[in-house]
């Protein structure tokens, strides 16, 4: 009887054996092959944005034009050169331009330049810029985006991050509170947030930088730089309080409003509904029967949110003059700084694409009905 | 139809969503209007036209309902000509042709201030001789000032403020203050009462007429104010309407119904077709998208429609379409599509009766504040200088207002004016759309 009984046991365990081995064969190979996507996405992405970036070819007119205004002009202010022949004059002038040129890379091809420039930037050998310095007065693509990076962070970094968390906190007591007075007041004000950033930025410098005059136009520190540490952090703080509070006018209304009616949805599934009526307590019920199906929904977001930091805030920055990515990535456009903004957009591209592999083994690891296909 | 019915009567039960479309017909309204009264061409020749259409504008002022809220009543500028029969005209022709018109130009000044400038514009149709004119001013209390005489070209303009000759009769007044400052008061204010300009001009041949006109650049200017330019000011805020509301519109329908519709096929048909989206999807998450619109204003064309075909482009595979396809995923897994699937439901039954309803009430708050959302996307790209280079926007007031310093000068209307419209538009459409979502969304009327 029982070597009987034994025999579809041990069975049993062998197929389930089986399918552990081929799940895991299925999900190194899943793995492989969305690496390989993503990689391939990075490449066609830079690829465009190396073409946007260059119009095509065009931005090497410019940049030639450019050169040939820059050499004549500081030819002809070279008694020397004026007392040449009008030939030798011109073949001067050519020298001179073909050495700029061939300084800046524009004697080759356009196509084999920029399938070179898209190695290098693979690699995250990012390159000089054309016009852009650090402050530190480094040319190096690198040293510009390391430069900027910190205020970015430290400003839109840490404020959305802040605000994220207050908004899903916030977003989850009014869904229990639907209908009350502060529900009204977030519903009422969710229209307010329709608005960008930098278009709360110019009401705030009016209001308090223009006619209060109680806090800083722009910028991110006070002229002269305050030499000690705690008068430094002041002044910084003093200045992040208006874009400060631009990104929250601008996030935190919207927000609080989608994310309460995303779960409001969510809390009158009918599962919901069996918990409340098992007589979980509402915190249980929130935790385990709300959060839980919501939470690839909510780490979309963060991940996304925290990505989109990269590309900034241009105007915003702009409209605070505060020394940010943002900032360097339209003085970049401006300058048609191709290697500034090409680093920007590999680094952005490279972040997404771990991101996104990353999502889809969140998405597995927290919502079981996610599954990966055959 | 009946549905639409009760949806209707259902939205109008929110106070918010019936204040948002009152707006948004208000909107409406003023967009067909303007298309109408302001044709295109015309807005353009208003707008870029040069000196010659906003001579008679002063130059940053705001607009003359300004006077309603201050003490101080500032001069609200004006135009009068005789070709338009606002001057009381007299003619006397003798016997050799040679005629003596006399143009009366009457007005009341009743203002606390000095006006910008005052001007005389002349077109003389004459032969071989010129026509000779005189300039007198009548002031309230019976004073004449004889400011000038001279002979007419065929275009001749007479600036006040230029004329040094009159200034040194003034006793180094400054001339337009001389004109209108009360002689018994110490500091030099206005006199106000019925000001006469008399023209007397003098033409010496048979056909020759002379048309004037008298223009006041005041401290004020029509409803709107006007710019650095002397633009009117209403002309863009006119005109920004129509754009913004067909901008926000087409954008938002354009996205997010496209993106709706692809993320449902993808994930209900799975396979190649899902992974070629996601495949689309990740690349154009990779592409930063205000970035690429900056780059494609500032490298190819500042046009508005390029800007929107690049907006919708760059956002059907936007973020939105991972939300959509994290919901759908976990919604193809529900019982009720495998029913519907075992009972033998069709690919698109499936996809637009079960699929997509399901984020219907997701959707509707998001299209909805998609459309302010598109409407600022063209005034950031304004403010940073890359708006349409012929039609005047909102966005490209506050950038002109801003490069022009209006904050810092105290001209807070020129930037407030458009900012506030924008505002209200945002508004309108999201009052709207909030309300639309309680009613369209049967799953949260109840709760």
């Amino acid at each position: 009887m029982a070597a009987v009984a034994q025999a579809p046991d041990m069975n049993a365990n062998v197929q389930v054996k089986k399918k552990n081995s081929s799940a895991v064969w299925r999900i190194v190979r899943y793995a492989l092959i969305r690496l390989l996507t993503l990689f391939i996405t990075v490449v066609a992405g830079v690829f465009l944005t190396v073409m946007i970036a260059n119009m095509g070819g065009y931005v090497d007119r410019i940049r030639m034009g450019d050169i040939q205004e820059s050499v004549a002009m500081g030819l002809r202010g070279n008694p020397a050169y004026n007392a040449l022949s009008a030939e030798e004059r011109q073949k001067r002038l050519d020298a001179e331009i073909a050495i700029q040129a061939e300084a800046q890379g524009l004697n080759r091809p356009f196509m084999v330049r920029t399938f070179e420039f898209m190695q290098n930037a693979m690699t995250l050998n990012l390159g000089r810029a054309l016009k852009m310095t650090s402050d530190s007065g480094s040319r190096q693509v690198q040293a510009i985006i390391l430069e900027r990076l910190p205020p970015t962070l430290l400003l839109f970094g840490s404020s959305n991050l802040l605000l994220f968390f207050a908004e899903l906190f916030v977003a989850l007591y009014l869904s229990r509170r639907y209908g009350s007075w502060l529900d009204k007041v977030f519903v009422t004000l969710a229209p307010v947030s329709t608005a960008p950033a930098w278009f709360f930025g110019i009401f705030l410098i009016l209001i308090f930088a223009a006619s209060l005059r109680i806090l800083p136009f722009d910028g991110m520190v006070d002229a002269p730089v305050p030499n000690n540490l705690w008068d430094y952090s002041l002044s910084l703080l003093r200045h992040m309080v208006l874009p400060v509070m631009a990104v929250a006018l601008n996030s935190i209304f919207l927000n609080i409003y989608s994310w309460r009616t995303f779960f409001l949805i969510y809390s009158s599934e009918d599962y919901v509904e069996m918990a409340k009526a098992k007589g979980l307590t509402s915190q249980d019920v929130e935790r385990n029967y709300v959060l839980r199906p919501t939470l690839p929904t909510i780490i979309t977001s963060l991940a996304l949110m925290l990505i989109g930091i990269w590309t900034g805030y241009p105007i915003l920055e702009t409209v605070f003059n505060w020394p940010g990515l943002g900032r360097a990535f339209y003085q970049a456009i401006q300058f048609f700084d191709t290697p500034v903004i090409v680093g920007q957009t590999v680094i952005f591209a490279y972040l997404l694409a771990i991101t996104v592999f990353l999502l889809d083994f969140v998405y597995a690891l927290v919502d079981p009905r996610v599954r990966v296909s055959q | 139809m009946n549905t639409i019915k009760k949806n209707f009567a259902e939205l109008l039960r929110y106070p918010s969503a019936a204040f948002g479309m009152v707006i948004v017909v208000i909107l409406l309204g003023i967009s067909v209007y303007t298309m109408f009264a302001i044709p295109y061409d015309e807005a353009v020749r208003l707008w870029r036209g040069g000196e010659s259409v906003w001579y008679q504008n002063p130059r940053q002022a705001p607009p003359a309902w300004f006077n309603v809220f201050s003490a101080k009543k500032l001069p609200v500028s004006f135009a009068m000509s005789s070709a338009s029969n606002q001057s009381a005209r007299t003619v006397t022709t003798d016997a050799q042709g040679s005629s003596e018109i006399v143009d009366t130009y009457t007005f009341d000044f009743q203002y606390d201030e000095f006006p910008q400038e005052l001007a005389l514009y002349f077109t003389a149709k004459f032969g071989a001789k010129q026509p000779f004119t005189a300039i007198t001013w009548l002031t309230p209390d019976g004073r004449t000032i004889n400011v000038t005489t001279m002979s007419l070209r065929a275009d001749q303009a007479y600036r006040f403020a230029q004329d040094e000759k009159f200034k040194r009769l003034m006793k180094g007044k400054e001339p337009v203050e001389a004109l209108f400052s009360d002689p018994n008061a110490a500091e030099p204010t206005p006199l106000k009462g019925t000001y006469q300009l008399v023209i007397t001009t003098s033409t010496f041949e048979k056909d020759s007429t002379v048309d004037t006109e008298l223009v006041l650049h005041g401290q004020l200017y029509g409803w709107a104010g006007t710019d650095h330019l002397r633009r009117d000011l209403g002309i863009a805020l006119l005109w920004g309407t129509p754009i913004a509301l067909a901008f926000g519109l087409l954008a938002a329908l354009g996205t997010t119904l496209t993106s709706m519709i692809i993320s449902a096929f993808g994930v209900w048909f799975g396979g190649w077709v899902d992974e070629a989206i996601q495949r689309v999807t990740e690349l154009n998450l990779v592409l930063p998208f205000l970035p690429i619109l900056i780059m494609i204003g500032t490298f190819y064309s500042r046009s508005i429609w390029l800007m929107l075909g690049a907006t919708i482009l760059l956002n059907i595979f936007g973020g939105a379409i991972k939300t959509y396809r994290a919901v759908f995923m976990q919604v193809k897994e529900s019982p009720y599509i495998e029913a519907a699937r075992s009972y033998g439901a069709s690919d698109a039954r499936i996809i637009f009766q079960y699929l997509t309803p399901r984020i219907i009430p997701m959707l509707v708050p998001q299209l909805v504040t998609l459309i302010p959302t598109y409407v600022f996307i063209e005034a950031s790209l304004a403010v940073l200088g890359l708006g349409d280079p012929i039609l005047p926007t909102w966005g490209k007031v506050i950038n002109d207002a801003q490069a022009n310093g209006a904050p810092y000068q105290g001209l807070y209307y020129w930037v407030l004016e458009p900012a506030v419209l924008l505002m209200i538009t945002g508004l309108a459409f999201a009052l709207l759309g909030f309300a639309l979502d309680r009613v369209f969304n049967p799953r949260l009327r109840g709760v």
